[in-house]
């Protein structure tokens, strides 16, 4: 099977008048299916860069972008737009519903976008509210809801495609323990069905429930490997009262 | 441990066994389990100071048992513990020393300790995760505890990424 996602010395620099800005810095990356990778590092060390590149939301200076086996750093903005429509999620930190629909609308139109039938979409729709706690919230406006819950209508929204890439960028940054701990455990399930993840965070809690580590700093990756697991510990070896 | 048993002893008087499991109790599945080996000579010191006081208790067909309570002078040692404020965490970590000195040896460079370190930390976060799946919501004391366990991790992390940015 070919990679989710393959980056070759993928390069990103931004323009500030006459000084080029470097954001990244030759990154080579490749994702397996089912993987869940966090990518972490000082703000400024390029993560939002990377990420917005891997969903074509920002554009590359040089390198290559491949999805899925086919190569996208080469398309047109409109065949970007297809491509996600049909093949990447995106969580953001800010929700950006669209605010004159309802949540179960929002929900449902990614999947008729990613050209499901209506029957179809509709039970993504239904199946995802429900997985999320939202279903009585449905013919709500976006506005009405909290916070977290409007975290998790993007979530919905982000998986109702059945995305082969979930992209989310500090999906947890604007959210309380409580709610971060809904998002958490909808990202642990669907990605223990098998779901695709790269994710940038400063949350520990929210990174540690990734299988792989990427770490950058000053636009490269300066650190690539697994997290390790115990699951044979005891509480007295985590936790120290004295 | 001191101030934990004389605290449980002011409530009522209790043998050791009991004073193990009233800890595991109160503060459930977070608690790593009291070792009984140490309460014993934690009461033992106790008594020597005059803090708490045993009596023999006569069982049948098993060995004398001894309750112990609280003396006066126990009691007042425990308010003073209540009523002083409590140290703040001092920053004494061992990872920092190493990131500091290591460079001076010529055996390790910063940014390797600071990524293996990054790992680490977020593996530690990974068994707080489960801890806490495996812990009852109405558990509530358990719940706290690692709830801070994980808030302490996650500014240890922050520093982390706050001595990359300068040293590294």
């Amino acid at each position: 099977m070919s990679p989710v996602v393959k980056t070759v010395n993928l390069v990103k620099i931004y323009q500030d008048g006459a000084v080029p800005v470097p954001a990244v810095r030759g990154v080579d990356l490749q994702v397996e299916p089912g993987e869940f990778v966090a990518i972490m590092g000082p703000s400024g060390s390029g993560k939002s860069t990377l990420v917005h590149m891997l969903g074509g939301l920002d554009a590359r200076t040089s390198g290559e972008i491949w999805l899925d086996g086919k190569r996208v750093d080469t398309l047109s903005e409109s065949a970007w737009a297809l491509l996600r429509r049909k093949k990447i999620g995106f969580v953001f930190q800010f929700f950006n519903l669209v605010a004159n629909m309802t949540v179960g609308d929002n929900v449902e139109l990614p999947a008729l976008l990613a050209g499901a039938s209506p029957k179809v979409a509709r039970e993504r729709r239904e199946s995802l509210l429900a997985a999320l706690n939202l279903t009585d919230r449905a013919d709500a406006a976006p506005a009405q809801l909290s916070g977290g819950e409007q975290q998790r209508v993007a979530l919905a929204r982000a998986l109702a495609n059945e995305p082969s890439l979930l992209l989310a960028d500090e999906p947890t940054g604007n959210l309380d323990s409580r709610n971060t701990r809904d998002v958490l455990r909808l990202l642990s399930e669907v990605h223990k069905q098998g779901q695709t993840i790269v994710m940038v965070t400063h949350d520990a809690r929210v990174a540690s429930l990734a299988d792989r580590l990427v770490s950058l700093f000053d636009g490269e990756i300066v650190d690539d490997g697994r997290i390790a697991r115990r699951r044979t510990r005891t509480a007295g070896e985590v936790i120290d009262l004295r | 441990m001191r101030p934990h048993l004389l605290a449980l002893l002011a409530k009522e008087p209790a043998h050791g066994y009991e004073l193990k499991q009233a800890l595991e109790q109160t503060f459930g599945s977070a608690y790593p389990s009291p070792n009984i080996g140490q309460i014993y000579v934690t009461l033992g010191r106790l008594e020597k100071d005059g803090l708490v006081r045993a009596v023999d208790v006569e069982q049948s067909n098993r060995p004398n048992k001894k309750v112990y309570y609280l003396t006066a002078k126990g009691r007042e040692s425990l308010e003073a513990w209540v009523d002083e404020p409590t140290e703040g965490p001092r920053v004494r970590d061992e990872f920092f020393m190493k990131l500091v000195l290591a460079p001076l040896t010529g055996i390790a460079d910063r940014m390797a300790l600071i990524s293996r370190q990054r790992r680490h930390y977020l593996s530690l976060m990974s068994d707080l995760n489960d801890l806490l799946s495996s812990t009852a919501p109405t558990d509530r004391v358990a719940m706290l505890l690692i709830e801070g366990a994980m808030l302490h991790l996650q500014a240890d992390l922050d520093w982390l990424e706050r001595c990359q940015e300068d040293l590294a």
